[in-house]
């Protein structure tokens, strides 16, 4: 219904803190946004922006190209979800459901409609006169979607909607969340620091960190090409290993001197990555031609079920190997940890990707 | 409940019940004194049980009219305490949940200088201020009106710090939520503020109440009439120091009837108190 764009956007408090150092995203039609971070990596501000909850220092944000940067929350047409839930304690469900509604002056039959045919899609119609106090945490993550929902606001936003539920729930909650945002076709903020939510839920994947963007991508374009080593420690999990390359032709050479079956391929490269399920193990001598072998050391084995994960110590760096099944070395094992060159990733001086 | 012995069961209920008499005694005196014929309360011993009177000694306070306090009924003085009482309580109330509201919620330039000025007149006694507040009431000419004896009352640093502390335990979040649910200011109070403070409301309300009903030294100064004396000062005036000139069973009515309103605002905000605090999300 609406499409949300960010122009340079900036955000410096009072005190002299710039939080979100200039942040230009276009997120189109029906499409779901997310955010995703470490804390304090001004992702909650970014959307506290689009809200209209915070002021916007610099740049602009335009909600279905009009831009909203002096008007209130109310004005935006926007739905929140918070972390909280923010129900109002004192109301029953129907009338957290209707409040938005009666405050714009919706007439009573159409809140009543409207409410009740919400409460069915979130199956909260049993609950309508229950108060927040009375309902599980999922209720009151259904109610808080339920009030959002209701409004048919041009965006939703959401503010770590998940963050207080049990893992089962949340992974529910998830699916739920994808399915109705697709289906009512409603343009999307989401904002996490949970990188499988991100990866799940995103049709477009923000991944920011320190007030500024490291990659805006479909969340598969994302995985598979981190643009920075940021992006490939943070997206992952485990997360991608990352070894130091020195000496002077830096791309054979790990800092510990160890030489890597690999010719020099990038000058600039100074880090080299790879993710875990992308290399395997091996305890032949001869390293296969073309490919990383790494002699390691296993520190740890963690068996999950369908796979495993191998904690090793390669060139005095902790490198994780996922396996599948049961994995055949044990700990105090000395072997070589192998990965295919198309499957690694180069990085430069200052942590970009180079190709 | 620790210890079941019959013996410690019934040391407590002494201890209890002891408590009970020695409270309770006096008011029981004072309502079998109210009961009584005058002649029968002057000439000693008093009698512990209620006597014939009652009927006659209510209505003549209530209806009649008291000669030592020109002539008002009990009734009367009920009306303006209650009138001050009231005016006291919701006044208090209402000024203070509005400037707690705005410290809490709106930012405005000194707006941590009005918050300590509130503050500190928690320090000033009424007394220190009680000249200069009577002369600015003779001034307005609110001398005997039901304005002079609420007005200069109705602020309260407490009740405001109170408010306050309450209000800064409500999430922000939900400030927001309302804000994106299209709440303006006023509707942000009604809905949503109000309604959470009602527990907080109504203690206030009980322990308000009862200090405006006992207010003694303000409306001794203000009013002069005696149409517009509260109960306090009534039954003050109407104890003379010659024992023959008071009429000592209007006075045990009169002390009777002033203790019925502050007992029925405890008993009936009491319930509704509960509730509040049942109700309210924590």
């Amino acid at each position: 219904m609406a499409t949300v764009d960010l122009k340079d956007v900036r955000k410096i408090y009072p005190s002299g803190v710039e939080a979100v150092k200039g942040v230009s995203i276009a997120i189109p039609d029906k499409e779901l946004c997310v955010l995703v971070g470490p804390s304090g990596c001004g992702k909650s501000t970014l959307l506290r922006m689009i809200a209209g909850l915070e002021t916007i220092s610099a740049g602009t944000v335009a909600i279905d190209g009009k831009v909203v940067n002096a008007i209130g929350p109310t004005e935006r047409d926007i739905a929140m979800v918070f972390q909280n839930y923010a129900l109002y304690p004192h109301m029953k469900v129907y009338d957290n459901m209707a409040y938005g509604l009666r405050n714009r002056g919706t007439p009573k039959d159409e809140i009543d409609s409207r409410v009740r045919s919400t409460a069915k899609v979130l199956e909260l119609s049993a609950l309508l006169d229950r108060r927040p106090r009375e309902l599980s945490g999922g209720q009151r993550q259904r109610v808080a979607m339920g009030r959002a929902i209701v409004r048919n606001p041009k965006v939703f936003l959401f503010d770590e909607p998940l963050s207080n539920l049990d893992a089962k729930l949340r992974g529910q909650m998830r699916i739920e969340i994808k399915n109705l945002q697709r289906s009512l076709g409603v343009t999307s903020v989401y904002v996490t620091h949970d990188q499988l939510e991100a990866m799940t839920l995103a049709d477009i994947l923000v991944v920011m960190n320190a007030g500024l963007v490291e990659q805006t991508g479909p969340p598969l374009d994302v995985y598979e090409k981190p643009a920075s080593t940021f992006v490939a420690s943070f997206i992952g999990a485990p997360p991608m290993n990352l070894l130091a390359l020195t000496g002077a032709s830096p791309s054979s050479v790990l800092a510990d001197g160890t030489v890597i079956g690999l010719a020099p391929r990038l000058g600039k490269a100074v880090t080299l990555g790879f993710r875990p399920e992308d290399a395997d193990i091996t305890f032949a001598a001869e390293a296969p031609a073309g490919a990383l072998a790494l002699p390691a050391t296993v520190e740890a084995v963690e068996p999950v079920g369908a796979e495993s994960f191998l904690h090793c110590v390669a060139a005095g760096s902790r490198i994780v190997v996922r396996v599948s099944g049961r994995a055949s070395a044990k700990p105090g094992d000395q072997l070589r940890v192998v990965a295919r060159s198309e499957k690694l990733h180069w990085f430069d001086q200052a942590g970009k990707r180079v190709d | 409940m620790i210890g079941q012995s019959p013996l410690r069961t019934f040391i407590a209920h002494a201890v209890l019940i002891l408590g009970i008499l020695i409270v309770a005694f006096p008011i029981y005196y004072t309502f079998v004194a109210s009961t009584h014929t005058l002649q029968t309360i002057l000439k000693p011993p008093l009698p512990l049980l209620p006597g014939d009177q009652l009927l006659n000694n209510y209505s003549e306070a209530l209806f009649g009219g008291i000669g030592r306090i020109g002539g008002v009924s009990v009734g009367r003085l009920l009306f303006n305490t209650t009138i001050m009482a009231l005016g006291v309580a919701v006044g208090k109330i209402f000024i203070s949940i509005l400037s707690a509201y705005a410290i809490v919620f709106f930012r405005f330039p000194l707006r941590m200088a009005f918050f300590w000025l509130i503050f500190i007149t928690l320090m000033l006694p009424v007394e220190v201020r009680i000249l200069p507040t009577y002369k600015v009431m003779v001034d307005l000419g609110m001398i005997d009106t039901y304005a002079g004896l609420i007005i200069p009352l109705i602020a309260s640093a407490t009740a405001t710090l109170l408010f306050r502390q309450f209000f800064m335990t409500i999430p922000g979040e939900l400030v927001e939520a309302a804000r994106v649910d299209g709440a303006g200011p006023w509707r942000f109070f009604f809905d949503i503020l109000v309604p959470l403070s009602r527990t907080n409301i109504a203690a206030l309300f009980v322990i308000l109440f009862i200090y405006g009903w006992t207010q003694y030294l303000w409306p001794l100064l203000v009013t002069n009439s005696n149409d517009m004396n509260t109960i306090v000062i009534a039954l003050r005036k109407m104890v003379s120091f010659a024992d023959a000139d008071t009429q000592w069973h209007l006075v045990m009515v009169t002390a009777m009837l002033a203790i019925v309103p502050p007992i029925l605002v405890v008993v009936l905000m009491q319930r509704w108190f509960v509730r509040g605090l049942v109700e309210s999300e924590k």
